[in-house]
């Protein structure tokens, strides 16, 4: 096995990622981002649609256009960027495993040491379970969206969406605008998850928005053919007389994220489980360091929010970590981080964004708890 | 005709690709090089990867992102492939995947 010694090394090549290999790297780090696709920018390519916020914020623009923006400005500023690469372990001291190459190729293993890491490993696609949910035709609204923006094939034709929280709507809509009839979204909740104008673009498109109903099952010869929805009722329990058949041979499921944190575990950071952050994830101070010393976070795996979070996450753990190898002087470091907190702030605004600003305060202060105890 | 998003309102007109040839389960099937070898599937309305081991059920895309492994198919012999991260070259030969896809086990 090679060896291979880095300042820093960044896991994972999405907005988080390689924002911080960006910082890390200006502030003269000999960066290396490490990622398991076959191309960098995370879930931004599949992202078509223009970002909210103030421009600061990079609203207006589209995820596609800033993922283009990241890899361009990595290769200016030096970052090495080893693609089909997954990282596999994360030991003491600092050591990374990761597995090179393509699966229907010869693979290898290489060890790298690193100074600082920053996991920006991101999250995962929750699923939901209902009978006929392994069927082929059944995938998260995620992977449907990687289908048609990335891979320009539709996995099918007529869909039923599960879930309204801002990936079911968007999802909808490109799957509209990719050529596909979206039959119904159903939504357990009493209201609609995500923002009025993403589901007012899909209400207008005549796609039938169901709030309180679930799906109950999928059903077809080795693909769905059919799916039953119905009503629940207040303790969200299924109100069979109320079942409905639809002809769909898609089901996609938007039913939130969780955050891929097998590596901090692994390296034993401290946990904290929060709802509105999508579950389990590393406790971290404001400079994005986890309770392992010299190991930072960015991004859904410190809690799922967005990608224009993730881009402010990455730059201050990218920041921080070259901060704390005397790469760029504690003045200089805590005026940039002040800035990215005042964007921070301004992204965790309305009432989606308050209860994110919440949990993630919440993080901060169990963090300092556990140092202190 | 081919399941393909060709033309976008917002991403364009696909770029011109090369195409090539592959073999899926003993059929020849035209494929974009490069592309992942689950959306050449796709494309041509092949959903299904593979049976599971125990009750042979079928199993298709799930997460697209190499993180489930139900698309894993048996690639130029070698099973458990995840093929949507791998992409097409000329002359693949694809075979849906029977339980662990070791052809001893009679299955195929």
């Amino acid at each position: 096995m090679a060896q291979n010694k880095w300042e820093v090394v960044v896991v994972g090549g999405g907005p988080a990622g390689l924002s911080a290999a960006i910082e890390a790297a200006k502030s003269g780090c000999r960066t290396l981002v490490v990622d398991a696709n076959e191309t960098a920018g995370g879930q931004l390519f599949k992202q078509i649609h223009k970002f909210f916020g103030s421009s600061a914020h990079r609203a207006g623009v589209r995820g596609i256009d800033i993922g283009g923006e990241l890899l361009a400005e990595c290769e200016k500023q030096g970052v090495e960027v080893w693609l089909n690469s997954v990282a596999i372990g994360l030991f003491k001291e600092k050591t990374v495993a990761v597995e090179r190459g393509f699966d229907n190729g010869a693979k290898s293993v290489v060890v790298l040491e690193a100074d600082r890491i920053v996991l920006a490993s991101g999250a995962s696609e929750n699923a939901v379970r209902f009978r006929g949910w392994t069927l082929p035709g059944v995938m998260g609204a995620g992977a449907a969206q990687t289908m048609i923006n990335v891979n320009r094939v539709l996995p099918g034709k007529n869909v039923l969406m599960i879930g309204s929280g801002n990936v079911g709507l968007i999802v909808s809509y490109q799957l509209m605008q990719a050529g596909a009839d979206v039959k119904a979204l159903v939504e357990a909740a009493p209201k609609i998850g995500g923002y009025a104008v993403h589901a007012s673009k899909i209400a207008r498109a005549g796609v039938p928005i169901h709030t309180g109903h679930t799906v109950l099952e999928a059903r077809g010869d080795r693909r769905v053919e059919e799916a039953d929805i119905c009503a629940v009722d207040e303790k969200w329990q299924p109100l069979l007389e109320t079942k409905k058949t639809l002809a769909v041979d898609t089901v996609t499921i938007a039913a939130g994220l969780k955050p891929l944190v097998e590596l901090a575990m692994m390296h034993d950071c401290q946990m904290m489980f929060h709802p509105v952050l999508g579950g389990w994830a590393p406790l971290h101070d404001a400079k994005m360091e986890t309770t392992s010393p010299g190991i930072y976070v960015a991004g859904d795996i410190s809690g799922v929010e967005e990608a224009n979070t993730a881009l402010e996450e990455g730059k201050l753990a990218g920041i921080s970590a070259a901060e704390s190898l005397g790469k760029i002087g504690e003045a200089d470091a805590d005026r940039i981080r002040s800035e990215i907190w005042g964007r921070l702030d301004g992204l965790r605004l309305g009432p989606h964004g308050v209860m994110r600003m919440q949990a993630k305060s919440e993080q901060i202060d169990h963090y300092k708890s556990a140092q202190s105890a | 005709m081919e399941n393909r998003v060709e033309n976008h309102v917002v991403l364009g007109m696909e770029p011109p690709q090369n195409l090539v040839e592959i073999t899926v389960d003993g059929k020849p099937v035209r494929a974009r090089e490069g592309e992942k070898i689950l959306a050449a599937l796709l494309a041509q309305g092949i959903i299904v990867n593979r049976y599971t081991v125990k009750r042979g059920e079928p199993r298709g895309l799930f997460c697209g992102i190499g993180q489930c492994t139900d698309c894993a198919m048996v690639v130029d012999g070698k099973p458990n492939v995840r093929t949507c991260m791998t992409p097409v070259r000329a002359g693949m030969v694809i075979e849906t995947q029977h339980g662990l896809g070791r052809r001893a086990n009679g299955t195929e």
